[in-house]
């Protein structure tokens, strides 16, 4: 493969234009000692016909979700996502364009940002979005680093409810920013906090919880009020077309993983981080934000805005670091909101629950499973306690053709049903089980 | 003349209304199976009232929203990008076709490892390339992005040196860095110190031997740096940083130019990023997804993030390694932009090891010959060979009222993509060209003519560098008025 489109010709004549006499004198300026003076030690191009054979040859080495129904979670889920989503964002005027520094050629982009902005204002309830963030977990470790900054404050109360990924993804970048993680136990599967220390940041809160169980949210973010703390809230954007939103239960600052809204599972990425927040806050929102103004001649269009706030321009005093982000992740989540629309949205909503509630029935009424919080009301999600080693389980039940997990402790494993499961798949599903697990 | 009389009017087509203007109550595009177990209510306490403000539109109301959307948006696909330190080339379609394939896309990432075997093999050998094209030992292909790969360089820096007793309190950073070097030095716990560029636009050496202390934990530089110019004392400055222990960061952002030719690990570098949405063109989807893989030298390779890649020869299978008890930890959620990553894989693999030295020669030749084509009009901020971009100062232009933003804008109405303006810092009136190796003798001699043409106009006619852009759906912006009247959703 080689996409530069120069003739012999061209580079004898460009080479002339410039004065030189070869190709070599281009680096003259590199010193002999750092020079390469090898070929690189990888394998020689392919034809095109080559590479897509020996991608399929990786890709075939995979067990996709095309061969076994996905009844897995913790943070990726199976949802149905629509032809339309990336016929549209895989337009290649929108794929193939860079950051829109130059807004009268990126009008497209922009509004499609815009757009996605308002649809996550309408979802979470909260005053301002931004343009995307990474992931769910990176998205955290910036609400974390919003709340320092509007409390003045260094340690943060994170739930045990929360996935163990974002937590570890927030102790790594605690690192270099020097902030103090405790964790707020579990009582009977949810989040028990007696008090909010004064000298707390933020209460970082996962609802539905990495269990799939529903919090006592509006408590826990009262408790977290009162100490002036900011209350964070881990949410599920495909749970609010049934769910109170964030704004509701009282979130200060909403991240999410957005890879349930219309993105492809890729094996972790790429995905969507979701950030929301209050009004009180939009200053100290990280990365790019989109923004309705007019041009000269008082005709609506759409810019980046509020850049005083970016590294760019702030540079080592920049609210983060952020450059690149997930925008064509973000498109594609604007094309799917909007197929869905709001009885789209409950209906998923409402599907996930209903089938969710079903499975943990039948699994619950196995005598060789037990569901680990029996008492807690969940979403789509749930934990199941098998009567073999969970890791067992899953590669049994894989080679009968599901994939559950993830592995949630040593005795536990998840269980997510999304809209995508039938009653017979749950069924075979549960079948299954009772042989991989007794 | 133009403008005489009658205002000036854009000549594009207008943004569509948005979706929600578009909304109809009882509209839809959605359908789903008809539920089939038994429905469950939701409690009370957690019940949402009411219904969400999503658009109820057709899907005919969709495809046409975002066709107009994508029409209205230029990218490289549209025409010449020449966005200086974001080499936009050409995003070869075959790596969108193989990304595609359901045994990549449709892989769920808490799959067992021994059913994902293709996958974990193409990161191996994705992290063993890189390496080799860097010079690097190991790599983490976890970070999404340039500036996450920074910062995530920066942990590695500072937990190594914390494991020598110390994390240090400094980073250097040139004054003509980008944006994203602060403020992920702030990140990593540390202070930018900057040390300035000489006259030939080069870190000056003498400058830097004076703020290098045992308190320096490392230095972040580009190479070639963002002048497009390569550092020709790099082992000088390398040796200054390694005698008091310190580190040196690559910012792989100009790696383009090395490809082959150059290894950043032969210059003394002991951290590297890479962008693969700028050196390997994946695509970068109008501000992301990209993909930001750190190497790093052999005694750093304890402290990469957890989970790294790991083969067992004597199985021939490959496996999550996340016994690392040095690791700085997770830096994503999951193994990285994994599809980001496929597309990294098959531009590497499909070039091979000459076509990469071959995409670096005529990434430089290209920025070479345009250069040349224009810099009597557009004179290059310091004198030096360019690489494989090059920064050119406007300020001549001044005295006719003109700024390098008027230069972009009348470029656009010439129908290109304008280069990056006012960065680096630097330079005064910056443009910064960078016209990657896939545009053709052809289009540069046009761009070359646009540019020389609108020198011309700066001088004798400026009027259509004022009024630009004219044939875009909007004209210049007001972006004070959108600080202001904050108009963030609808
Ligand atoms: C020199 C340089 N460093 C770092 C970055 C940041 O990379 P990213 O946007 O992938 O985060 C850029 C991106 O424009 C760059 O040009």
């Amino acid at each position: 493969m080689q996409f530069a489109p120069h003739t012999d010709d061209d580079i004898r004549g460009m080479l002339e234009a410039c004065g030189l006499a070869s190709v070599d004198e281009l680096y003259a300026d590199v010193p002999a000692a750092v020079r390469l003076e090898r070929d690189l030690s990888i394998p020689q191009g392919l034809s095109e016909m080559e590479l897509v054979a020996e991608m399929r040859r990786l890709a075939g080495r995979n067990r996709n979700l095309d061969d076994v129904v996905s009844i897995a979670g913790g943070g990726a889920y199976d949802h149905y996502d629509p032809s339309v989503g990336w016929a549209l964002a895989g337009r290649s005027e929108i794929y193939t364009s860079y950051t829109p520094y130059q807004p009268e050629l990126s009008q497209g982009v922009l509004q499609a940002l815009f757009e996605y902005q308002s649809m996550i204002c309408e979802l979470t309830g909260l005053d301002v979005s931004n343009a995307s963030l990474y992931d769910g977990p990176t998205a955290l470790v910036e609400a974390v680093n919003m709340a320092r900054s509007a409390t003045r404050r260094d340690r943060v109360l994170v739930s045990q409810g929360l996935d163990r990924r974002y937590l570890h993804t927030l102790e790594s970048y605690g690192r270099g920013s020097g902030y103090r993680i405790d964790t707020a136990p579990l009582s009977g599967g949810v989040t028990s906090v007696a008090e909010v220390g004064e000298d707390i940041a933020a209460l970082v809160v996962q609802h539905p919880s990495f269990w799939g169980n529903l919090e006592p949210i509006s408590e826990l973010f009262d408790s977290a009020h009162r100490a002036g703390a900011r209350a964070i809230h881990v949410f599920d954007p495909l749970s609010l077309g049934v769910l109170r939103p964030p704004a509701d239960v009282g979130a200060d600052i909403a991240v999410a993983e957005g890879q349930v809204l219309g993105n492809h599972l890729n094996y972790g990425g790429p995905y969507l981080g979701v950030i929301a927040a209050r009004s009180q806050d939009v200053r100290r929102m990280p990365g790019r934000i989109v923004g309705e103004t007019t041009d000269v001649e008082g005709r609506p269009g759409y810019v980046l805005t509020l850049q005083a706030r970016e590294q760019h321009i702030r540079r080592e005093k920049a609210a983060s670091n952020i450059c690149t982000n997930q925008t064509l992740m973000a498109v594609a989540a604007t094309v799917y909101m909007s197929w869905l629309g709001p009885d789209g949205l409950a209906e998923v909503g409402s599907q996930c629950l209903a089938k969710a509630t079903y499975a943990a029935e039948r699994l619950g009424s196995l005598s060789c499973a037990e569901l680990v919080w029996p008492d807690a009301d969940c979403f789509k999600e749930f934990a199941v306690r098998p009567g073999r080693a969970p890791r067992d389980v899953q590669r049994g039940l894989f080679e009968a053709g599901f994939l559950v997990g993830p592995i949630a402790d040593a005795e536990s494993l998840l269980v997510a049903v999304t809209e995508r499961r039938t009653r017979e798949e749950i069924d075979r599903f549960v079948k299954a089980f009772e042989e991989a697990a007794s | 003349m133009s403008g005489v009389g009658a205002p000036v009017r854009t000549t594009g087509p207008p943004v569509p209304a948005t979706l929600r203007e578009v909304s109809r109550r009882g509209r839809r595009a959605w359908s789903l199976p008809e539920m089939d177990v038994p429905p469950v209510e939701v409690p009370h306490e957690h019940r949402r009232e009411g219904r969400v403000g999503l658009p109820e539109v057709s899907e005919r109301d969709l495809v046409r929203h975002f066709t107009r959307l994508a029409q209205i948006n230029f990218g490289i696909d549209t025409g010449f990008y020449p966005l200086g330190s974001c080499s936009m080339k050409y995003n070869p379609k075959v790596a969108e076709t193989v990304a595609a394939l359901p045994g990549f896309q449709r892989l769920h990432p808490h799959q067992p490892e021994e059913t994902v075997q293709g996958a974990l093999e193409m990161l191996w050998r994705l992290e063993r390339a890189l390496c080799e094209i860097t010079g690097m030992h190991r790599a983490t292909l976890q970070p999404p992005a340039g500036a996450s790969g920074e910062l995530t360089g920066l942990l590695i820096m500072r937990a190594f040196h914390e494991k020598q007793g110390s994390p240090r309190a400094k980073v250097l950073i040139p004054d003509s860095a980008h944006g994203t070097n602060p403020a992920s030095v702030t990140l990593a716990g540390y202070r930018a110190v900057q040390v300035p560029s000489d006259s030939r636009g080069l870190v000056d050496l003498g400058r830097l031997e004076k703020v290098v202390d045992d308190d320096v934990a490392g230095l972040m530089l580009t190479n070639p740096n963002t002048l497009g110019l390569f550092e020709e004392e790099i082992q000088a400055v390398a040796a200054a940083m390694h005698r008091v222990g310190a580190l040196l960061y690559y910012d792989g952002a100009n790696l383009n130019a090395v490809l082959g030719r150059v290894r950043p690990g032969d210059m003394g570098f002991d951290i590297v990023h890479m962008n693969t949405h700028k050196t390997f063109a994946t695509p970068h989807g109008g501000g992301g997804p990209g993909a930001g893989p750190v190497g790093v030298t052999e005694r750093l390779e304890p402290f990469l993030p957890a989970p790294v890649v790991g083969f067992d020869p004597e199985g021939q299978r490959y496996f999550w390694d996340s016994d690392r008890p040095d690791s700085i930890g997770r830096v994503h959620g999951f193994g990285g932009n994994f599809g980001v990553l496929v597309r990294a894989y098959a531009y590497v693999f499909g070039h091979g090891r000459d076509g990469l030295r071959e995409v670096g020669e005529r990434a430089v030749l290209n920025a070479n010959y345009l250069a040349t084509r224009v810099k009597d009009a557009y004179p290059l901020a310091y004198p030096g060979r360019p690489m494989h971009e090059f920064v050119a100062t406007a300020k001549r232009f001044r005295s006719h009222g003109v700024r390098a933003m008027d230069i972009a804008k009348r470029l656009i109405d010439l129908g290109f993509h304008p280069p990056t303006v006012y960065f680096p810092l630097v330079v005064e009136e910056a443009l910064m060209v960078e016209p990657t190796e896939t545009e053709s003798m052809e289009t540069l001699d046009a761009f070359a003519e646009a540019l020389l043409q609108v020198a011309r106009e700066a001088e004798t006619d400026p009027e259509p560098l004022h009024e630009a852009p004219t044939t875009t759906p909007v004209r210049r912006l007001d972006e004070a008025k959108a600080a202001r009247e904050l108009k963030l959703h609808w």
